[in-house]
């Protein structure tokens, strides 16, 4: 079969959608941690503005609830001077019986610049940019456990501000890796930043072997996991993960893959701590850690916003 | 009286590895000689100089969606794509809508697709009632309205009881039962379980699932003697289990699908919805497992496994896609594909979709049962006429199938494929002729 080009990269290699960390090149990644660098003051200024996105419709697309991401996605467009149109798609076209390309279509009608997706399948938004207007960027927010990718970006952006330098850490990302579209992007993150060894671990019922594949060192024993990590990311166990054929129960999750201080002394002493948020306090995480001297939860959340900005001003200033 | 006479091909008939250049002569829908510098008068001729003359492709598994699909003319567009394909008989499977439980929707469709003309077609009767699982069918009735076997199609049967009824019942009529080996429970994803579902997030199809029902059937069979095809085999580990089922003396005979034997669960790529395919693409390791037993005879047939899909219902998120792709055309470029990649000679390679298949159909042919695939004086005149040095390029405007979708379109592979069908010949009349012949 013909290999086709990264659907997210024009003929120059430069960024004209988001919709994976798969593929690409570690300048695309170091370009966006960079620029969010520079946006980081933006958001500390009394005017919190910049106009490159001036007089540019930005739809935020959530065929899936959440209103965490599209928050950040929102201030982020705002900040840049863009107009942000939300729509809550769960709620309206596609209930209507409007297929995915049909209600795509009506808005490109509109004139949208951007999309920002967010879907509950896997390559949605794959299928969005193939059949948007070729001026329309395309990022996604989430799709399916595919890739959450400015989630995995933010993680490098948080990661570098604590640790600077990618070459020698050991990361760990713990828990159910199988269905988390974060714990994707951040491997393809941590990967193509040149990062030595990164960690999957939980149960074989929510760490499947195959992620060796993506390189990653696949562990099902909480202590040899976390053992002289610099970084552990703990992942949100869904609620209806919690009993079921997966796991017996959210209790016995706590005890044996929850992050608690015990374990947590396991890592390096100036380990960070990381969650994409929402916790699930007492269940992945004990409320100690994730409120503790090595959690840095909150500047994820900050760091978020500048990320976000630099992804939609680069992909706008790049042409099909 | 029609005559039609068929020289200078390179007449093949793979079952008796006939292989020679020869003039085919036809009456009234038989043929009547094969040799050389053959006069019968005032016949039609077709000059098939630089062409392959051999039996009518028979393809064990082509959807027609109909029932379900009257109104957008389903079974007619995908019997001509049959005919242009060279396939001159074909077995549907029974999940329809409704599904082909009853014997008046099956004496409907064999006559509707008599008035067409283009292929001959024999439907499998559904196993239990509605494909439910639960209820036997009237097999004796079913039988003589037409079907050739028995079969449940994608839809498994979970209570093990009822399978094992079903084989048991079907045994004392001689009824072959058709399965395809997948565990109800862990058959649920929409791609192959493997480093490619892991990496895209598409829930994953364990190999087990397909040796999980095979070692399930195969102990039913040991303790029935049912006659059982096993439909789209997809993995390493199933041939496995076939080989020995076999060398066991097990009456048990199976297919793949071209899909299988071309390709592995890399060609999803970006979420290619035109891979979303049943059974799922698994990994080279299982193709190569699959092409080989095929080469060997422990799998019998190569089936398009056609299933035309509709733009509306593929261009939809990976997941929510409707598997299936249009085949039913490329079956025997995806043959000779095959063989060519295997060092095989054309009749070895033509048996897999012309005797072979036969074979597996066996009395379900009826009269048609001694010359089916065949290519023999006296026998039936169903015969595909195809230039082996030709290549083509499969595309929504080359395709006669209503759906256009293959993981073979020439823009997405730029890959042509090898042999063209020139000419096809249904009961001694000409169900396709490609213009201009040369």
């Amino acid at each position: 079969m013909l290999s086709r080009r990264n659907p997210q990269l024009n003929a120059h290699g430069e960024l004209i959608h988001l919709l994976s960390i798969e593929g690409l090149p570690r300048e695309v990644v170091t370009q966006v941690l960079d620029t969010a660098g520079t946006f980081l003051s933006v958001n500390d200024r009394e005017v919190k503005k910049v106009p490159l996105l001036r007089g540019k419709s930005v739809f935020n697309l959530f065929f899936e609830n959440s209103t965490r991401t599209r928050t950040t996605f929102e201030i982020a467009a705002k900040r840049l001077s863009a107009d942000v149109i939300n729509l809550d798609i769960a709620r309206s076209s596609t209930a209507k019986g409007e297929s995915l390309l049909d209600t795509i279509a009506n808005l490109s009608a509109m004139h949208a610049d951007m999309f920002i997706v967010r879907h509950g399948e896997s390559g949605a938004p794959y299928l969005i940019a193939q059949h948007c207007a070729p001026h329309v960027h395309v990022v996604n927010a989430g799709d399916g456990r595919h890739a959450h990718p400015t989630q995995g970006l933010l993680d490098m952006y948080t990661i570098r501000h604590f640790k600077r330098d990618f070459s020698q850490l050991t990361v760990a990302i713990v828990g159910d890796i199988v269905h988390s579209r974060v714990a994707r992007s951040d491997i393809h993150a941590l990967t193509t930043l040149g990062v030595p060894e990164v960690r999957a671990v939980g149960p074989r019922t929510l760490v499947p072997g195959d992620l060796r594949e993506m390189g990653v060192r696949v562990c099902h024993d909480m202590a040899e996991g976390i053992r002289g990590a610099d970084v552990i990311i703990m992942l949100r166990l869904q609620n209806e993960r919690m009993s079921g054929a997966m796991l017996p129960s959210a209790g016995e999750f706590a005890k044996t893959f929850g992050l608690t201080p015990d374990k947590l002394a396991l890592a390096k002493p100036d380990a960070i701590v990381m969650h994409p948020g929402p916790i699930n306090r007492g269940v992945e995480i004990d409320s100690s850690v994730a409120d503790g001297s090595h959690s840095v939860i909150l500047p994820q959340v900050t760091f978020g916003i500048a990320v976000r900005m630099a992804v939609m001003s680069i992909i706008a200033g790049n042409e099909a | 009286m029609s005559r039609l006479l068929i020289q200078s091909g390179r007449v093949i008939d793979p079952a008796s590895g006939r292989d020679e250049a020869a003039d085919v002569a036809i009456a009234d829908g038989r043929i009547t000689a094969i040799g050389h510098a053959l006069d019968v008068g005032s016949a039609r001729h077709i000059d098939a100089t630089g062409c392959v003359v051999m039996p009518g492709l028979v393809d064990l598994a082509a959807r027609l969606r109909e029932p379900g699909h009257e109104h957008e003319g389903m079974l007619e567009s995908e019997l001509r794509a049959a005919a242009a394909g060279g396939v001159t008989s074909l077995v549907c499977p029974p999940d329809t809508d409704p599904p082909l439980d009853e014997p008046g929707l099956v004496e409907m469709l064999k006559f509707r697709a008599r008035k067409l003309s283009s292929c001959r077609l024999f439907p499998l009767g559904a196993l239990t009632r509605g494909l439910a699982g639960e209820v036997l069918t009237e097999m004796a009735e079913l039988s003589e309205a037409g079907c050739v076997g028995f079969s449940q199609a994608d839809a498994p049967v979970r209570d093990t009881m009822v399978l094992l009824r079903a084989l048991q019942y079907a045994a004392t009529f001689g009824h072959t039962v058709w399965l395809r080996p997948q565990d109800g429970w862990l058959g649920k994803g929409v791609a192959a379980s493997g480093a490619v579902a892991t990496r895209l997030g598409l829930s994953g199809i364990p190999v087990a699932a397909e040796t999980v029902a095979l070692h399930t059937i195969i102990e039913l069979v040991r303790t029935t003697s049912a006659r059982v095809h096993l439909c789209r085999l997809s993995s390493a580990a199933g041939v496995a289990l076939l080989r020995q089922a076999k060398r066991e003396g097990l009456p048990i005979s199976a297919d793949v699908s071209v899909h299988s034997l071309h390709l592995t669960d890399v060609d999803i790529g970006y979420f290619n919805a035109d891979m979303r395919l049943t059974p799922p693409l698994r990994q080279g390791a299982d193709r190569t497992a699959l092409r080989e037993a095929l080469a060997d005879g422990t799998i019998d047939a190569l089936v398009s496994d056609h299933h035309p899909v509709l733009d509306d219902e593929k261009n939809l998120p990976f997941a929510e896609a409707e598997p299936g792709a249009s085949a039913v055309e490329l079956l025997l470029s995806l043959a000779l594909k095959w063989g060519q990649d295997h060092g095989l000679d054309l009749p070895r390679t033509l048996a897999r979709v012309t005797s072979e298949p036969a074979r597996v159909l066996g009395r379900g042919l009826g009269g048609l049962q001694a010359s089916a695939g065949r290519l023999i004086e006296g026998g039936v005149a169903d015969l595909c006429l195809f230039d082996p040095a030709a290549t083509w390029r499969a595309t929504r405007e080359s395709l006669t199938s209503q759906g256009k979708h293959t993981p073979f379109d020439f823009f997405a592979t730029g890959t042509a494929l090898p042999g063209r069908v020139r000419a096809t010949v249904l009961a001694g009349e000409l169900s396709f002729r490609a213009e201009p012949m040369s």
